[in-house]
């Protein structure tokens, strides 16, 4: 049995599979309609959520299966302190396929060992967000197509930016491919990625302080927000939230074929007036999240479409 | 300090000093029904002081962790009254249960009936992470 709870779980070649069928899904979403009737989604969210539980949801929905769960862990017998693997043991004898946000990191690894059926790592704490990193891929195929030779700029929050790690991973992969790192002092990448990843593999990198004279170098530059749920410590929050904030005036310094990209939601990391400018690709990578969710869990519960 | 000398067993020597103890709890030797002396401070050339376990048999022992203790430990197995091998112990692939995951956020901070696991990620550095989070050992 598949479980997806870090990116290094699939291959490359499963990766460029993904993207192909959610470029299908795209282009004939009726093919895929009824994939999965019948078929069942527990989203268990421990920690709120917006998108990815609705993407995770919709998804499933346009499949034609059905979803079950709870979003918050307040609903659920977490609030009783059940663990992360009687949750799991239980949900399995319910539902087809499994997604897990969770608070701690590993999370995700505890559930996919407890599960009778394919889990989905859906978050854990800082760690890993690899259904993300699919939308992040997706997204940027779609709107340079191509996946290698690429310079791409990580802005904020890169320590516990989850999001931007498992980028880093899956993006190494691809040849030609070059990392701006750019972040405050206090917010730089961990050395799991900086030593198992990048310098492992050679992957050039600069890091920098600086966002406003990266930018002409780029041709993706992936925003994160500073995240207030990972500090212990609230004056180091406010201190460092607003480090970077994308303005027009700093976009006028890319290129015209750069893409910005957001994991969302922001806080004030993008200037809103960003938003109506066709570099800014970020509400375009959020409707991608479905897709290429779509064909995650076909892959997952082994389906495919019949006709 | 007079020991007999061991017939047939392993001698575990080279041990830093002072940790033998240590070593008897990880390899479980308080579950052994054999002859076991702990020898604490013994002289040693090389390092000035060490600990020396010897162990009235041969079979059932998992030596493996003693890698991740110390390269330099040596384990030498006796057969009747000649030794027969003498290794250093390779790093574990796995460790369970012996350290804990440091990092605050690790799911293991949470669950305390997890076992605490680390994979060798690293021969060169010796470095373990956690399975769960990644963390590296002892950080």
């Amino acid at each position: 049995m598949r479980h997806l709870t870090d990116i290094p779980d699939l291959t490359a070649e499963e990766i460029d599979e993904l993207i192909s069928v959610a470029c299908d899904i795209i282009e004939r979403p009726d093919r895929y309609s009824q994939v999965c009737l019948r078929k069942k989604i527990a989203t268990l969210f421990y920690e709120p959520s917006t998108r990815t539980r609705l993407s995770f949801e919709t998804a499933m929905l346009d499949l034609g299966g059905s979803v079950i769960g709870f979003s918050s862990a307040d609903n659920s017998s977490v609030a009783k302190g059940e663990s992360v693997a009687d949750t799991i043991k239980t949900v399995s004898c319910f539902a087809d396929i499994i997604a897990i946000r969770h608070p701690k990191e590993g999370a995700a690894y505890v559930a996919a060992a407890n599960s009778s059926v394919p889990v989905i790592n859906a978050g854990d704490g800082g760690h890993s967000h690899p259904t993300q990193t699919l939308t992040d891929l997706l997204t940027i195929k779609r709107e340079m197509g191509r996946l290698g030779d690429l310079t791409i700029g990580c802005c904020g929050d890169l320590k516990f930016g989850r999001t931007v790690h498992s980028l880093i991973s899956a993006m190494s992969r691809y040849s030609g491919v070059r990392f701006v790192l750019i972040s405050p002092e206090e917010l730089t990448i961990p050395d799991y990625v900086r030593c198992d990843i990048l310098d492992k593999n050679h992957i050039p990198y600069k890091e920098t302080r600086d966002l406003e004279t990266s930018i002409p170098d780029l041709d993706i530059l992936y925003m994160t927000r500073v995240q207030r749920e990972r500090f212990f410590n609230e004056a180091d929050y406010v201190r460092l939230k607003d480090t970077y904030v994308l303005t027009p005036e700093k976009l006028a310094g890319a290129s015209d074929n750069m893409r910005v990209l957001h994991p969302l939601p922001r806080v004030n990391e993008i200037s809103v007036s960003i938003d109506s400018d066709p570099r800014a690709a970020y509400f375009r990578q959020v409707r991608n999240g479905k897709f290429i969710r779509m064909a995650l869990i076909m892959m997952l519960l082994g389906l495919t479409p019949g006709f | 300090m007079i020991i007999g000398n061991l017939v047939n067993g392993v001698v575990i020597d080279h041990i830093p000093a002072g940790r033998a103890m240590e070593l008897y709890r990880l390899l479980k030797l308080d579950s052994l029904q054999c002859e076991i002396a702990l020898i604490k401070n013994a002289a040693s050339e090389k390092h000035g002081r060490k600990d020396i376990l010897k162990i009235g048999q041969l079979d059932g022992i998992d030596f493996s962790i003693l890698g991740y203790i110390d390269s330099e430990i040596t384990i030498n197995y006796i057969e009747n009254g000649v030794r027969v091998r003498k290794f250093h112990p390779q790093l574990p692939d796995t460790i369970y249960d012996l350290i804990k995951c440091k990092n605050p956020r690790c799911i293991t901070t949470t669950e305390q009936e997890l076992p605490h696991v680390f994979r060798l990620t690293d021969p060169g550095t010796r470095t373990y992470r956690c399975v769960y989070c990644q963390t590296p050992a002892g950080r």
